[in-house]
């Protein structure tokens, strides 16, 4: 099963991710922003960062490189991919996913320590996690308020498109509509999320529940792969 | 073909929050300024475009502005001339 980390310039997460997926048992593969090809990745990982600098808007321009041409093709075939923190805002800028990250309610870059409910465990991203489990993961980001129109985020929690939720003492860290920490497309194949399973991915950097999350994305896309 | 100047103004919705014109609106008592308020800060994009007639320059900025320059979920826009040209318009 082999995961692709897409680089795009002002990326700053892609070698984190790129370990940690491999850790979680994928042939992980770096994939080039300008590149239209995705090297026959089964997951496409967008990681975090600081795409083309932030400008116009978090991921705005990101999401105008050739590569972003591939992800949402792969993505209509029902490939996997996830978004992590400036690659959520990508894909909401993509429209991969519903909504925009809107700037932190508290105004400033949030980071530090936050606790994750887990509202489905029926998906590629979470079949591994045990039920009742609750993740810790750091965050660290500016824009990451989690914005929809009121009917849309009904009809968003309606379909099950919330996967998770800011949860526990730690609390919502940036004003988040619904406490929303990460969703999920209307096929359930592509997850953005702000908080950083890469970085929860060995117990020495202070939690592994990340890689919950990636074992499940690697479990699930070794297993579609065999069907294919 | 003619050039024509065009510039765009980005701004947040209503309703929309808007932490930039917060932050600014919170440093207004230090310039002993009581009487502003409601600030909201946007986005003004100017650019020039090669085109036939202005219809059809409009209509590319209209793109660029639905597609790139704006979120249509949080923001609005407005596109007026910038070369002193169809002010009218």
């Amino acid at each position: 099963m082999r995961a692709g980390v897409v680089i795009f310039p002002g990326s700053n997460c892609d070698r984190d991710a790129l370990h940690a997926v491999a850790l979680a048992g994928a042939d992980a593969i770096p994939l080039w922003h300008e590149d239209p090809d995705l090297h026959g990745a089964d997951l496409v990982i967008l990681p975090g960062g600081f795409s083309y600098g932030d400008y116009l808007r978090a991921g705005a321009l990101a999401r105008f490189s050739p590569v972003m041409r591939a992800v949402a093709e792969h993505a209509a075939a029902g490939g996997l991919v996830l978004g992590i923190c400036n690659g959520f805002q990508v894909l909401a800028e993509a429209g991969l996913v519903p909504g925009v990250l809107l700037r932190n309610a508290s105004l400033r870059f949030e980071h530090g320590w936050v606790r994750l409910a887990v509202e489905r465990r029926d998906t590629p991203f979470t079949a591994l996690v045990p039920d009742g489990r609750t993740l810790r993961m750091p965050i660290a980001h500016g824009e990451g308020c989690y914005h929809l129109p009121d009917a849309e985020l009904d009809a968003l929690e309606a379909r099950g498109g919330v996967l998770f939720r800011y949860a526990g003492p730690e609390g919502n860290p940036n004003g988040s509509a619904r406490d929303i920490a990460g969703v999920l497309d209307a096929r359930g194949r592509v997850c953005g999320l702000m908080p950083h399973p890469e970085r929860a991915a060995e117990s020495i950097l202070g939690s592994d529940d990340g890689m919950l999350l990636l074992r499940s994305l690697v479990t699930s896309a070794a297993a579609s792969g065999v069907a294919r | 073909m003619s050039t024509y100047r065009f510039a765009v103004s980005v701004m947040p919705k209503d309703g929309i929050l808007d932490p930039q014109g917060r932050a600014v609106e919170g440093s207004l008592p230090h310039l002993g300024i009581s009487a502003v308020h409601a600030i909201r800060v946007g986005r003004r994009v100017e650019l020039s475009v090669d085109a036939a007639g202005e219809a059809e320059a409009r209509a590319i900025v209209e793109r660029l502005a639905g597609e790139l320059l704006a979120n249509p979920v949080i923001e609005s826009w407005t596109i007026a001339r910038a070369d002193g040209e169809g002010r009218a318009g």
